[in-house]
């Protein structure tokens, strides 16, 4: 109980305290001293509440809630003003529509609203609690070295960074609140703050487009929050609750409409088909930003919603319908943005649209919510956390030593920065590659499919294809082999190596683990819930951990390799004496280059994404619609 | 007894040549002669290729391209020059740019003469280099593999 | 199957699938040669190259090729061992996805133009048929109610009678899994030539060798995956696997090389057509 508090309430204490000690010494041991206790405090809170089942607190006084209230009152008006200043009139009309229901609600029902558990802990929480801790405070130990070095290349650019780590540790505080809260208003209250950090941290820059895409990633979340606000309103209006624990138990007529009003801000959050652009734009934020936020933990907050729902789309009467229409809007996501993401040249849009396909894909699993899918995406959230947030945060290594972020320029990146090219290698082959993690909840996830509704595997089916491609032409960039040019002298700060490290370690660690993590932390939780809990068969898990030992020893091999006879590669005769140049046309001498495909007449941006967005309305439209 | 004798790729590289010579090669790859019945394969690229089979002659603008396609080829490997041109410089002999047969920049093994080589004389000259080519890797030993 | 008897047919397979897979390469050129009037090479011609290409010097541009084509050849392997053994399809595809990733990759690594461009299409090849086979599998699973080969092979029933489409579309991307023409756009057999070899240009002496037996591997594994389709009956499953591959042969003499254009939109829209309204019409039963 005190260590859930603490766990919301130390985050932001450490903002404030970053926000008026903005010197950098004081700011490097503060950050490094709160990696270690958040990380420690996650920990601790999970041997803690580690299997007792779902724990819930009351927690919770009339003074608390009324702070609440004020700070939400006071962050709305903050918001309009802001706003209203950059001439974005939509984004505080919706601000202004979200205050006014809150107000409307708590002056008309205020009185009424009696909530028993305002708290819980159970192992899906626990589960975010830890990607949050390890994997969010690790993120914000490498912001400490990448802003020192992100404002020495763009010195043009005011240094906000204590205002930057303000943000970034509030957001931790409120991504706590996410996952803790069993009370849909504090958790509404914490989700529309990760919507003002994410904002915030999107315009960090100040620039032209920094500001336009904030404003635009604010609008989507605050449309989003407007739906979760309604569901909470027509939830107590009919039902007279507001607590999460409580959904799956009511009657259909009640709980269907407010279930797909959350699984649509659930999916705006998660920045699903049509909503998706604001994740793109959120690209231009400075690389940790993208780690954190937008692929490792806030969209997370989106899907973990709908995986709380997917008892209702399982078991209530009508459920299942609403449930197949979130899957749909999923299943148009996965497969789209992963054939988008084959015609990117920008390594961080491909990280963003494999981001929004994975995501895609957990909202097919939780929307559908048979058990084994349950698993499935449980286990995509953790993979995707550790995984992404490594290559997020190697992009963004590189692009200060190379100057650009472009897939092109990482031509041999294995000669030129080896350590991080390996773990960026690791990061890729977590992503798509067998026996590594995503792939084995992609593989729980078609067998879900197959039972449950085999016409959605047929999206799995494409969408995987493609991304197959786009991540494989890419890896093949990397681990080219080339010469290494004379004058490149890589720079990585300790703390960003030290991340590195540490999550290229746990992509690997959390893939010979997962048998464990399934088995003592997923399966009592399904349990719980269904009743019977998906196992993988023990035979399969064998198999898949004797391949992961021989990835991991065969490179050994490379040790062993002796008089071998290098030759340069064939140039139909033309090679020069001097490497990677060859004797052109006209006598001339030229370089060795070459360029991938991207595919763009197929799978380019403009066709794809007009036919997803007006696809994915009419299917969310459908849910709701379903949902009355 | 290796099976390098059973199994020769070639590789073909057409020098400066009036491209007779060419023709008559590719011309033992067809139905008439059908060289791959020896298991020989024109495999166009020489790092897979045993036999470097060149018509044509040497001039400046080609002599880097066969030494580099030579020094390309994995041991044990042997070269075959076809043709008047390849094997002295032939009618071309004389020309300001040229240089020769292809002996000036790398090793022959085997000559065979015509002009053009008639496919019965190229394949009878594959056949001489294959013998060549098992010398070639006795004397190479365990060496290098 | 029990534990003893999947040992014994992953040591079956590691020991007799290159013999017949070689065979059968021999055939494939025998066949080929007498369909364009020659005489063609002796049956064991696929035998002799690889000894050939094992006493060969070794030379390589980096030594990272090397290992991943080693491990090309291992993953390769365990495919085949996994669905010999009756282990889980989708695990066995998993592997040969992990196989022909490295594959690729080996290419890449080399920095060569030719292996460069072999590598992009071989890329493309897999995107092309990869949606089919996981299809394939979604509707064996539909109609057997399992992923294991084991429970396939044993189901009372052959598949072919539920699975026409889907069979028909496998056959289809066969062609490209095959490199046969009209799909042999990144590397191909025979003196055929692409862009100097495509995928294999930079691979000399025993790493040839190895991609050349890691696709006699893989042909045995393919036609194991035909002759699922008739699993029933021993004799007709045998006799369609081999029509198959004679079918495939014709394909291939009589077919000039496409673009990858044609090969990427013909797989997805015989993947749509006949795998999705396969399992279309088993989902509405
Ligand atoms: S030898 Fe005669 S036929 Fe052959 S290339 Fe020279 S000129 Fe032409």
């Amino acid at each position: 109980m005190n260590t859930v508090l603490f766990l919301i309430v130390y985050p932001v204490i450490v903002a404030l305290l970053l926000l008026i000690l903005p010197q950098l010494a004081i700011r490097k041991f503060i950050v490094v001293a709160s990696t270690a206790i958040l990380t420690a405090a996650s920990i601790y809170l999970t041997a803690t509440y580690f299997n007792t089942g779902a724990v819930f607190f009351e927690f919770g006084t009339e003074a608390l809630n009324v702070g609440i209230f004020a700070i939400e009152l006071v962050l709305a008006a903050t918001i309009i003003i802001i706003s209203i200043k950059h001439k974005q009139f939509l984004a505080a009309l919706l601000m202004l529509i979200g205050a006014a229901m809150t107000i409307w609600f708590e002056q008309t029902y205020g009185e009424e609203i009696h909530v028993a558990n305002n708290l819980f802990v159970d192992n899906l929480s626990l589960i975010m609690t830890l990607i949050i801790g390890i994997v969010g405070s690790l993120i914000a130990l490498f912001s400490l070295g990448y802003m020192e070095e992100y404002h020495h290349h763009h010195h043009d650019m005011k240094n906000r960074t204590p205002f930057f780590f303000f943000i970034v540790y509030v957001f931790l505080g409120a991504m706590y609140g996410v996952v803790f809260a069993n009370n849909l208003m504090w958790l509404l209250f914490c989700w529309e703050i990760t919507t003002f950090c994410s904002f915030f941290l999107i315009g960090y820059s100040r620039d032209e487009i920094a500001t336009k895409n904030a404003f635009q990633a604010l609008k989507m979340n605050l449309f989003g929050g407007l739906g979760f606000s309604a569901a909470i309103i027509l939830l107590f209006m009919n039902a007279h609750t507001v607590e999460l624990n409580q959904l799956s138990g009511l009657a259909s007529a009640v709980v269907l409409l407010p279930a797909a009003l959350l699984a649509f801000a659930g999916i705006t959050k998660s920045a699903q088909m049509p909503f998706c652009s604001w994740l793109l734009g959120a690209m231009v934020a400075p690389t940790p930003v993208s780690a954190l936020l937008h692929s490792s933990t806030m969209v997370k907050a989106g899907v973990y919603l709908i995986i709380r729902l997917s008892p209702i789309f399982a078991f209530v009467q009508g459920g299942a319908t609403v449930g197949l229409f979130v899957a749909m809007v999923g299943a148009v996501t996965f497969v789209l943005t992963s054939f988008m993401a084959i015609s990117q040249t920008d390594a961080k849009r491909v990280l963003a649209y494999s981001t929004i396909a994975n995501l895609g894909l957990i909202v097919v699993c939780a929307g559908i919510g048979t058990y084994e899918l349950v698993w499935a995406a449980i286990m995509l959230v953790i993979f995707h956390a550790i995984a992404k947030s490594l290559l997020f945060l190697s992009v963004g290594t590189v692009e200060h030593n190379l100057g650009d972020r472009v897939i092109e320029s990482m031509d041999g990146l294995i000669v030129k920065m080896p350590k991080v090219a390996v773990g960026m290698v690791i990061g890729i082959a977590g992503m798509f590659l067998a026996p590594f993690g995503m792939l084995i909840s992609k593989w729980a996830a078609l067998e879900g499919l197959v039972a449950a509704n085999p016409i959605l595997t047929v999206f799995v089916a494409f969408g995987s294809a493609a991304t197959l491609f786009f991540w494989t032409k890419w890896l093949g960039k990397l681990i080219m082999i080339k010469e290494k040019p004379a004058d490149f002298h890589p720079h990585v700060p300790g703390s960003q190596s030290f991340t590195l490290t540490c999550l290229a370690i746990m992509t690997v660690g959390v893939c010979l683990l997962f048998p464990l993590i399934s088995k003592y932390s997923l399966e009592p939780f399904i349990a719980s819930i269904y009743g019977h809990a998906y196992m993988l068969d023990q035979s399969n898990v064998a198999i898949l951990l004797i391949m992961m030992a021989l990835v991991l020893v065969l490179p050994l091999r490379l040790l062993s390799y002796e008089n071998l006879n290098y030759k340069p590669q064939y140039l139909a005769g033309t090679n020069l004496s001097e490497k990677e140049k060859f004797y052109g046309s006209l006598g001339l001498t030229r370089d060795l280059s070459m360029r991938s495909f991207y595919l763009a007449s197929i799978f380019g941006e403009d066709k794809l994404f007009k036919l997803g967005v007006v696809s994915s309305i009419i299917l969310i439209l459908i849910m709701i619609g379903v949902g009355m | 007894m290796s099976y390098l004798p059973k199994s020769p790729w070639l590789v073909h590289y057409d020098a400066s040549s009036c491209n007779g010579c060419d023709i008559e090669v590719l011309a033992c790859l067809t139905p008439l002669y059908d060289v791959e019945r020896f298991g020989v394969l024109n495999i166009g690229n020489p790092k897979h290729a045993d036999i470097f089979v060149v018509t044509g002659s040497v001039n400046e603008q080609n002599k880097s391209v066969i030494q580099n396609i030579y020094n390309q080829m994995a041991e044990p490997k042997v070269v075959v020059a076809i043709g008047a041109c390849a094997t002295s410089g032939g009618i071309f002999r004389e020309c300001y740019n040229v240089q020769g047969g292809v002996d000036k920049v790398i090793p022959v093994d085997v000559y065979v003469p015509g002009c053009a080589a008639r496919p019965e004389a190229i394949i009878d000259g594959v056949v001489q280099a294959l013998g060549v080519l098992e010398e070639k890797y006795k004397k190479m030993g365990k060496v290098a593999k | 199957m029990s534990g003893m008897n999947s040992w014994i047919a992953v040591v079956l397979y590691i020991v007799l699938a290159p013999i017949i897979g070689g065979l059968i390469a021999g055939v494939d050129r025998k066949i080929s040669a007498r369909m364009q009037g020659r005489f063609g090479p002796p049956l064991l011609q696929p035998f002799y190259d690889v000894f050939k290409l094992m006493s060969k010097e070794n030379i390589v541009v980096n030594k990272h090729q090397k290992f991943y084509v080693l491990c090309f050849l291992i993953f390769v392997i365990i495919t085949g061992c996994i669905f010999f053994s009756g282990g889980d399809l989708l695990l066995a595809i998993f592997a040969l996805t992990l196989g022909s990733v490295f594959l690729i990759i080996a290419a890449y690594s080399t920095y060569s133009p030719y292996a460069y461009i072999g590598a992009e299409r071989e890329m493309l090849q897999m995107m092309a048929y990869e949606p089919m086979v996981i299809l394939t599998i979604v509707g064996m699973y539909m109609v057997t109610k399992s992923f294991n080969v084991v429970d396939i092979f044993t189901y009372n029933q052959p598949l072919i009678y539920t699975l026409p489409g889907i069979f028909l579309g496998f056959l289809f991307i066969l062609t490209i899994k095959f490199r046969k023409s009209p799909f042999d756009i990144s590397m191909s057999h025979h003196a055929h030539q692409e862009i100097v070899r495509g995928v294999i240009t930079e691979f000399s002496g025993k790493e040839l060798a190895y991609v050349e037996i890691a696709h006699w591997y893989e042909n045995v594994f393919l036609l194991g995956m035909v002759f699922l389709f008739f699993a029933t009956n021993w004799a007709i499953g045998a006799a369609f696997a081999v029509v198959t591959y004679l079918l495939e042969i014709f394909i291939d003499n009589n077919n000039s090389r496409l673009k990858w254009q044609f090969a990427l939109g013909s797989a997805w829209i015989v993947a749509l057509i006949l795998g999705v309204g396969n399992i279309a019409v088993l989902a509405l039963k």
